[in-house]
C-alpha cells in the first residue's frame, strides 16, 4: 500500500462524499459549498495523476471563477430551500435506476481496460508540467485554442445580453 | 495493487452516475446546472486517467478545452435562469413548461 494509493482512496472518498452533499443539500448553497470542496479533492486526485497544470486550471477556474458565478446568482434570486413534490418519488426511483445501470454498464466496460500504465521514461520531470501542456496548446492545438477565446467572447456578450431585462 | 490512473477510471464513472442523477431528480435549475458541472468534471478525470495511462499530453489539452467551455456553458446558463427567474419568478424547472408539447 503506497502513499499515492492511500492518498487517492482518501481523496476518492471525499470526493463521492461532497459530490453525494451537492444532490442531496437542501438549499441551494450548501450545494454550492459542497461542490467547491468536491473541485478541491479532484484537484488532487489529479495531482496523483501527474496532471499539475490542470489541477491548478481546476481550482483557478472551477473553484474560482465558476463558483463565485454560482454563488452571485443563488444571492441575487434569494432562493431558499426546495419545496419537495409529490412526484419525487417516482422520479427518484427512475433516475437512481438508470445512474445504477449506468454505473453498472460503466464498470463491466471499464473492468476490460488493460491495467498496464506507460512508464514516463525520459518524461519524468516534465509531464503534466505547464511547459509541455502549454507547448502541446500553443502548436499542435493552436486553432482549437483561438476557437475556444472566441466561444469565450460569444459566451460573455450572449450571458450580458440574456441577462439584462432592457437593452 | 491495482493502478491509480485504473481506480481513476471508476472514481469518474462514480461521479458521472451521481452528476446524472442530480440531473434527473433535482427540480432546482441551479442544483441541475451543479450537476452538470460534476459530469464535466467526471469526463475531465477520464481523460486525465488516459492521459497518464498512455503517457501522452493529448488529454491534459483536452481536459483543458472542457474547463474553457464548461465557463462558458456556466456564464450562458446562469444567465438564462436569471433571465427565467425574472419573467417566472422561479428556478423550479417543473414550473417552466411554456415549451411542452
Amino acid at each position: 500500500m503506497s502513499i499515492e494509493h492511500i492518498l487517492f482512496g482518501a481523496f476518492a472518498v471525499l470526493t463521492l462524499l461532497s459530490a453525494a452533499l451537492v444532490i442531496f443539500a437542501k438549499s441551494p448553497i450548501s450545494s454550492a459549498m459542497a461542490l467547491v470542496s468536491t473541485f478541491f479533492f479532484l484537484a488532487g486526485v489529479y495531482v496523483l495523476l501527474w496532471a499539475h497544470t490542470v489541477a491548478a486550471l481546476q481550482i483557478l477556474v472551477y473553484a474560482g471563477a465558476i463558483m463565485v458565478l454560482f454563488l452571485f446568482v443563488i444571492m441575487l434570486l434569494n432562493l431558499g430551500d426546495e419545496a419537495p413534490s409529490a412526484r419525487m418519488t417516482f422520479s427518484r426511483i427512475l433516475g437512481g435506476g438508470a445512474a445504477v445501470g449506468l454505473l453498472a454498464v460503466l464498470s463491466i466496460a471499464l473492468n476490460r481496460v488493460p491495467k498496464d500504465v506507460a512508464s514516463l521514461g525520459a518524461q519524468e520531470q516534465t509531464f503534466g508540467t505547464l511547459r509541455t501542456v502549454g507547448q502541446a496548446i500553443f502548436s499542435t492545438w493552436l486553432l482549437p485554442f483561438e476557437a475556444v477565446s472566441l466561444l469565450l467572447l460569444v459566451a460573455m456578450v450572449g450571458a450580458v445580453v440574456v441577462a439584462k431585462s432592457r437593452i | 495493487m491495482y493502478p491509480i490512473p485504473w481506480l481513476a477510471l471508476f472514481l469518474a464513472a462514480a461521479l458521472f452516475c451521481l452528476g446524472m442523477f442530480g440531473v434527473l431528480v433535482r427540480r432546482n435549475a441551479l442544483v441541475v446546472f451543479m450537476c452538470v458541472e460534476l459530469m464535466l468534471n467526471a469526463a475531465n478525470l477520464t481523460f486525465l486517467a488516459f492521459a497518464r495511462m498512455r503517457g501522452d499530453n493529448i488529454g491534459h489539452v483536452s481536459a483543458f478545452f472542457v474547463i474553457a467551455v464548461a465557463a462558458a456553458e456556466a456564464a450562458v446558463g446562469l444567465a438564462i435562469v436569471i433571465a427565467v427567474f425574472r419573467s417566472r419568478g422561479s428556478v423550479n424547472i417543473e414550473d417552466i413548461k411554456t415549451m411542452k408539447h
